[in-house]
C-alpha cells in the first residue's frame, strides 16, 4: 500500500509532462471528450439526439446561472444591497411548471422516435448469436457451422507494465467478429453464467447478456472498418479484459471469410487425428495456457487461492489423467470460477494445455495427451 | 403524556414496513412473472396452452428458428434436430431437441426457454415441451425430446420470424438435495 | 427533566438524549466517510494510468464495492439521521425524540453492522465483489463466501434506518409545539418527513431482496436462479424499486438544509415555501415510478421503455421548481457568502449540472450510450457529492456555532470550501468525458485514449481527499474553543433553533416555546 502511494507519488511529479508529449504523438483521438457519432444510422441519430439535449440543457443552465451569477453579483450586502422581501407569486410558480413541461415534452418526441426506429423488427440478412463467458464472448453464426470464441490478445506484460503498452491496449482480441458491411445483422444475446453487456459503441449497440435468456439487437454497418467496445456489465475479476472487436467487410470478403472457416473446422477435424511429438504439445500447450488458463491460474501456475487454486501440484494436475481431462473439458461441479473449456479450444488444444500442465511448474508427469484421447473422452459411453 | 400517541405511530410505521417486506418477498416475484407473462418480459413462453382450434393461416409463412446453449458446466449434447421450420399460423407443429449425458453419472437438467422478439411470446403456443418437466438422462443415454407448438393467428403482422432458445441448465445437485430434505449449502471446491 | 449527562463512556452508551445521539452519528458519519474516501483513493491511484500497478482486479472490485455501500449506508444517510436528531426536536419546539430508548438502539447497532461488513475484507475469498448494485448470479451462485456476512449487515443497517424513521416520523407529528402547525415547518423537517416515509417504504424491500439472496445462496431456493424457474432480471426490478427512492432519500433532506441556508444568507424569506413542500411530495411520489430507467439495455418491451423515461423526464419538472425558488430567493436578497452559503450556492450549481446529466440519461435510446460508462459514474457523483456531502457539511458549519456556542474558523472555512470545489470538479467532471468517449465502470485497467482524464481524476481525487481534512481539523478546533458565538449566531436567521442559548442546553424546550 505504501509502496503504492509512493510509486504515485512519484508519478504525479514526473508524469504530466512526460504524457503530455506522448499526447501530442498521437493526437486529438486521446482527449476525445463526446460520444461517437458511429458508423450505423442508429448511431448517427442517438448522436444527433444527444446532442440536441445537450444543447437545450446548456441553454437552461446559461439562463439560471446568469440569473443566479448575476444576482450574486449585484445583490450583495458589502455593496449595500438592501434585501426586498417579497417570497410568493403563483404565476411566476405556475409559469416554471408549464415552461419546463413543454420544453420536456419537445424532449420526448425524437426521443421516442428513436427508440422506435431501434426497435424496428423487419427481417435481417444475418443472424449472430453471442454468449458472454466469464471473460471472453463466443460468436456463433447461426445456420454454419462455424462458431469461435473472442479472447482478450494483449499480452499479460503489457497489462503488468513489463512492456510498452500497444496502441489498441485492452481493445484487441485473437479473433473479431467479421460481418458484412450495408446488411442488417441480428444479434442473439445470452451469456453462460453472470450478466454481460455487448457494447459497441460505433454501432450504438448494447444489450445485456442475461444467463437463460436471449435479447435481441440489431445493426446495419455503413462503411468498413475496424469496432471496438468493451463488456458493460460488472461480471467478475476480469470484467475489464473482455473487450469486443468487429471488423466489417465488404460482402464478397465476408463470404470468402466465412467459407474459409468452414474449411478450417473441417482441417482442425483432420488435425484431431495427427499425433504430435511431446515437444509439440509442450509448445502449443504454453501458448493455450497463457490464452486460457493464465488469467486465473496466473502465469506461473500458482493461482488465487481459494476461488483459482494452483495448478503447480495440484492434485488434479498430477493425479489420473480421466480426473484432470474431465476437469478442463467439463469444468468443475463445485466451483462455477472453473469453466468447462470442451467447446471452447480445439481438441488439438486441449491436448496440449493440459499436456503442458501435467508437464509445467515442477509437475513432471512425463505423459503426452494427444487430439484423438480428447475426442475419444469426449465420446465415451 | 405523549407516550401512547408515539406508541400508537410507531406500531403503525412498523406494520408498513412489515408489510413492505412481505410484499417485495411474497408479492413482487410473482407479481413480475404474471407481468412478464403478459409482456413477453425476457421472451418467456407461457406454460402448457390448451389447444382451441382455429382457422390455419395459409396465406402467411412464419419462420421459426430454435438454437440451445448449455450454461455453467452443463456437460450433455443438446441440439435442435432442425436449425428453422416454417410454418403457416394456426397450425399445429413438432419438432425434436436431441439431447445426450456423456458422463459417466446419471444426471438431471431444466430447459429454460425464451424467445424473441418478446412482443411475439404471447403468440406463441406450446402445447407439449420438454421444458414443462426436468429430463433426467442416465450415464450415457441420449434422448429425443419433443416439443409441440402453434403460432397464433394474430400474431403481429411485423413479426416474421420468431427464435426460440433453450438453455440447459444441470440441476442434479438441486433435485437430490431436494429430496434429501436438505439445504444446499455447497461448499466451493478449491 | 433536568438532569444533566452522565460522566465518562456511559453518557455515550446509555444516552436517550437526541443531541447526544445526533453528535454520535455525525461523528460515525464522518469515520466512515473517510474510510469509504480512502477505498476512493484506492481506486482513484489504481487508475492513474492505464495498467496494472497498484492492485488486482479481484481486490479493485472490492474497493468499488465496499466505497459504494460505505459511503451510501454508511456516511450520508447517517449523516442525515445525525442531522435531524441534533435539529428537528429544536425546529419544532419538542424536548427530545419522540421514542428516545429506541433512539440509542439505532444507533448502536450501526457501528456492528460496519464493523461486519468491514471484517469481510479480511476474510477468505475477501469483501463484496459484485458492485454496490450486487446484480444476481454474480452475487449469488458466483460470490465470495463473506456474502452472508454481508446480507447480515444491510439487515442490520436496514433495522436502524426504518427504527430512525419511526421516531422522526412520530416526533414530527406527535411533538410539535402548540402552533407549530403542518405548514409553519422549516423545510429540512418537512423534507425529512418525506425522506421517513420513504424508508419506511423501501428498505424493508432492500431487506426483502438481500433475504431472497440469502435463501437462493443456502436454502436451494431459486428467485434469481433461471434454472429453478426464477429470474436474475426479477433481482433488478427489485433492488431498483428500492434503489430509486434510496437516491432521493439522500437528496431530499439536503433541498431542506439548502432551503434553510440560503434564506439565512440572502437576507430574504425563501421563495414559494408551499410550493416547496409540494415538489418534494411529488418527486417522492415519483421515485416510485421511475425505477427501470436504472435498466435499459436489460431487454424491456418499447412500452415499458417509453413509460419510464416519460416517467423519469417528468422528475425534471419538480426538481426545477425547486433550483428556480432558490435562485429567486437569492434574487434582490442582500447576500454574504460565509462558509455555509458557498457550500450551499456550488450545491445548487452542481446539483443542477448533476441533474442536466440525470435528464440526458432518462432519454432511454441515448442511454443505450451512456448506460454503464463513466459518465453515468459522473452524473451521480455530481448529484451525490455537490448534494449529499456539500448540504451536509453546509449544514455542519451553519449549525456547529450553536452545537458549540463557538464560531468556528472562517478563514479555514473558505480554504476547506475551495480546496472540496475544485478538487469535486477536477476529479469528477473528466469523467463525462471518459464516459462518453465510451469508457465502461467498474474497470480496473482501461484502453489508452482514456489516460489523461483519468490522470487528471486521480489528482482531483487526492485534492478533494485533503480538503476534508481540514474540515476535521477545523471542526476539532471549534469544539475545542474559539470565538463565542451569540445566540442568534448569524443575522436575523429564522426558525426556533436560534431562540435557545448558544451551545444549546442538554435539555431544550422542556416546557413548549410559543410560536407565532
Amino acid at each position: 500500500m505504501l509502496r503504492g502511494f509512493k510509486r504515485l507519488f512519484a508519478l504525479l511529479t514526473t508524469s504530466v509532462l512526460a504524457h503530455s508529449a506522448l499526447a501530442e504523438e498521437q493526437g486529438a483521438e486521446r482527449w476525445g471528450v463526446n460520444m461517437t457519432q458511429g458508423v450505423t444510422e442508429v448511431a448517427h441519430t442517438t448522436y444527433n439526439l444527444h446532442m440536441l439535449i445537450f444543447w437545450i440543457c446548456v441553454a437552461i443552465g446559461v439562463v439560471v446561472f446568469g440569473v443566479m451569477f448575476y444576482s450574486m453579483w449585484r445583490h450583495r450586502k458589502s455593496k449595500g444591497y438592501q434585501a426586498a422581501q417579497f417570497h410568493e407569486s403563483t404565476a411566476v410558480e405556475l409559469a416554471w411548471t408549464i415552461v419546463p413541461t413543454i420544453i420536456l415534452i419537445l424532449m420526448a418526441i425524437p426521443a421516442t422516435k428513436t427508440l422506435y426506429d431501434i426497435y424496428d423488427t423487419e427481417e435481417a440478412d444475418l443472424d449472430i448469436m453471442i454468449t458472454g463467458y466469464q471473460w471472453k464472448w463466443k460468436y456463433n453464426y447461426l445456420g454454419s457451422d462455424v462458431s469461435f470464441f473472442s479472447n482478450l490478445s494483449t499480452p499479460r506484460t503489457q497489462i503488468d507494465n513489463q512492456q510498452p503498452k500497444g496502441e489498441n491496449y485492452l481493445l484487441e482480441v485473437d479473433e473479431p467478429l467479421v460481418v458484412p458491411v450495408n446488411k442488417k445483422i441480428r444479434f442473439l444475446i445470452t451469456a453462460n453464467d453472470v450478466i454481460h453487456a455487448w457494447w459497441v459503441p460505433d454501432l450504438a449497440v448494447k444489450k445485456d447478456a442475461i444467463p437463460g435468456f436471449i435479447n435481441e439487437s440489431w445493426t446495419r454497418i455503413d462503411e468498413p472498418g475496424i469496432y471496438r467496445g468493451q463488456c458493460a456489465e460488472l461480471c467478475g475479476k476480469d470484467h475489464g479484459f473482455m473487450p469486443i472487436v468487429v471488423k466489417a467487410v465488404p460482402e464478397a470478403e465476408y463470404t470468402a471469410w466465412l467459407d474459409e472457416r468452414a474449411a478450417a473446422a473441417v482441417k482442425m477435424r483432420e488435425l484431431t487425428e495427427k499425433t504430435f511429438t511431446f515437444d509439440e504439445l509442450l509448445a502449443q500447450g504454453e501458448k493455450v495456457y497463457n490464452r486460457a488458463c493464465a488469467a486465473c491460474h496466473q502465469p506461473n501456475g500458482q493461482g488465487v487461492p481459494p476461488t483459482f487454486p494452483a495448478i503447480a501440484g495440484s492434485k488434479i494436475a498430477t493425479g489420473p489423467l480421466d480426473g484432470h481431462m474431465s476437469m478442463v473439458i467439463r469444468g468443475s461441479q463445485k466451483n462455477p470460477a472453473m469453466q468447462a473449456f470442451g467447446e471452447q479450444l480445439s481438441e488439438v488444444d486441449l491436448a496440449a494445455v493440459i499436456t503442458y500442465q501435467r508437464n509445467a511448474f515442477g509437475n513432471d508427469m512425463g505423459d503426452t495427451v494427444q487430439p484423438i484421447d480428447i475426442l475419444n473422452f469426449k465420446n465415451k459411453q | 403524556m405523549w407516550w401512547s400517541d408515539n406508541a400508537k405511530i410507531a406500531t403503525k410505521l412498523l406494520a408498513l414496513a412489515a408489510s413492505m417486506l412481505v410484499f417485495a418477498i411474497f408479492v413482487m416475484p410473482p407479481l413480475y412473472d404474471a407481468f412478464c407473462e403478459i409482456t413477453g418480459l425476457n421472451g418467456k413462453t407461457g406454460g402448457k396452452y390448451e389447444a382451441v382450434p382455429a382457422a390455419v393461416d395459409r396465406d402467411r409463412l412464419v419462420t421459426v428458428q430454435f438454437v440451445a446453449s448449455n450454461n455453467e458446466n452443463m456437460p450433455w449434447g443438446f441440439k435442435p434436430s432442425v436449425v428453422t421450420v416454417k410454418v403457416h399460423p394456426g397450425e399445429a407443429m413438432d419438432t425434436v431437441f436431441l439431447a445426450s449425458n456423456p458422463t459417466d453419472r446419471d444426471m438431471v437438467a431444466q430447459a429454460i426457454p425464451s424467445l424473441v422478439p418478446f412482443k411475439a411470446a404471447e403468440y406463441f403456443h406450446k402445447t407439449e415441451c420438454f421444458c414443462f418437466n426436468q429430463q433426467a438422462l442416465k450415464a450415457g443415454e441420449s434422448a429425443e425430446l419433443p416439443l409441440r407448438f402453434i403460432v397464433d393467428p394474430d400474431l403481429p403482422p411485423s413479426v416474421n420470424t420468431i427464435t426460440l432458445s433453450y438453455t440447459l441448465f444441470d440441476i442434479t445437485e438441486r433435485v437430490s438435495s431436494n429430496l434429501d430434505n436438505k439445504n444446499t449449502d455447497s461448499e466451493r471446491e478449491g | 427533566m433536568a438532569h444533566g449527562p452522565q460522566p465518562g463512556f456511559k453518557r455515550w452508551l446509555y444516552t436517550t438524549n437526541h443531541k447526544d445521539i445526533g453528535s454520535m452519528y455525525l461523528w460515525f458519519s464522518f469515520a466512515m466517510f473517510l474510510l469509504g474516501g480512502c477505498m476512493a483513493l484506492v481506486i482513484r491511484a489504481e487508475l492513474f494510468e492505464p495498467g496494472l500497478q497498484i492492485v488486482q482486479p479481484e481486490f479493485f472490485n472490492q474497493m468499488t464495492t465496499m466505497h459504494g455501500l460505505i459511503m451510501v449506508f454508511g456516511a450520508v444517510m447517517p449523516a442525515f439521521v445525525g442531522l435531524a436528531n441534533w435539529m428537528i426536536p429544536m425546529m419544532i419546539g419538542a424536548p427530545d425524540m419522540a421514542l428516545p430508548r429506541m433512539n440509542n438502539w439505532s444507533f448502536w447497532i450501526l457501528p456492528f453492522a460496519f464493523a461486519m461488513l468491514a471484517s469481510t475484507l479480511f476474510m477468505e475469498g475477501g469483501a463484496p465483489n459484485f458492485g454496490w448494485t450486487f446484480y444476481a448470479p454474480l452475487s449469488t451462485e458466483y460470490a465470495p463466501p463473506s456474502v452472508t456476512f454481508f446480507i447480515f449487515s444491510i439487515h442490520i443497517m436496514g433495522a436502524s434506518s426504518i427504527m430512525g424513521s419511526i421516531n422522526i416520523i412520530a416526533t414530527i407529528l406527535n411533538m410539535r409545539a402548540p402552533g407549530m402547525t403542518l405548514m409553519k415547518m422549516p423545510l429540512f423537517v418537512w423534507t425529512w418527513l418525506i425522506t421517513a416515509y420513504l424508508l419506511i417504504a423501501v428498505m424493508p424491500v432492500l431487506a426483502g431482496v438481500v433475504t431472497m439472496m440469502l435463501m437462493d445462496i443456502h436454502f436451494g431456493t431459486s428467485f434469481f436462479s433461471a434454472a429453478g424457474g426464477g429470474d436474475p432480471v426479477l433481482f433488478q426490478h427489485v433492488f431498483w424499486f428500492f434503489g430509486h427512492p434510496e437516491v432521493y432519500i439522500m437528496i431530499l433532506p439536503a433541498f431542506g438544509i439548502v432551503s434553510a441556508i440560503i434564506p439565512t444568507f440572502a437576507r430574504k424569506p425563501l421563495f414559494g415555501y408551499s410550493s416547496m413542500v409540494y415538489a418534494t411530495a411529488s418527486i417522492a411520489f415519483l421515485s416510485f415510478i421511475v425505477w427501470a430507467h436504472h435498466m435499459f439495455t436489460v431487454g424491456m418491451p418499447i412500452a415499458g421503455e417509453l413509460f419510464f423515461m416519460y416517467a423519469t423526464m417528468l422528475i425534471a419538472v419538480p426538481t426545477g421548481v425547486k433550483v428556480f425558488n432558490w435562485v429567486t430567493t437569492m434574487f434582490r436578497g442582500s447576500m454574504t457568502f460565509e462558509t455555509p452559503m458557498l457550500f450551499a450556492v456550488a450545491f445548487v450549481i452542481l446539483f443542477t449540472i448533476g441533474g442536466f446529466s440525470g435528464l440526458m440519461l432518462a432519454i432511454a435510446p441515448a442511454d443505450f450510450q451512456y448506460h454503464d460508462t463513466y459518465f453515468v459514474v459522473a452524473h451521480f457523483h455530481y448529484v451525490l457529492v455537490p448534494g449529499a456531502i456539500f448540504s451536509i457539511t453546509a449544514g455542519v458549519y451553519y449549525w456547529l456555532p450553536k452545537w458549540t456556542g463557538n464560531m468556528y474558523n472562517e478563514t479555514m472555512g473558505k480554504v476547506h470550501f475551495w480546496l472540496a470545489f475544485i478538487g469535486l470538479n477536477v476529479t469528477f467532471f473528466p469523467m463525462h468525458f471518459v464516459g462518453l468517449a465510451g469508457m465502461p465502470r467498474r474497470i480496473p485497467d482501461y484502453a489508452l485514449q482514456f489516460a489523461d482524464f483519468n490522470q487528471i481524476a486521480s489528482v482531483g481525487a487526492f485534492l478533494f481527499g485533503a480538503a476534508q481534512l481540514v474540515f476535521l481539523f477545523n471542526v476539532i478546533r471549534t469544539v475545542q474553543g474559539g470565538n463565542k458565538a451569540t445566540d442568534e449566531v448569524w443575522e436575523n436567521p429564522e426558525g426556533l433553533e436560534w431562540t435557545v442559548p448558544s451551545p444549546a442546553p442538554y435539555h431544550t424546550f422542556s416546557t413548549p416555546p410559543a410560536v407565532r
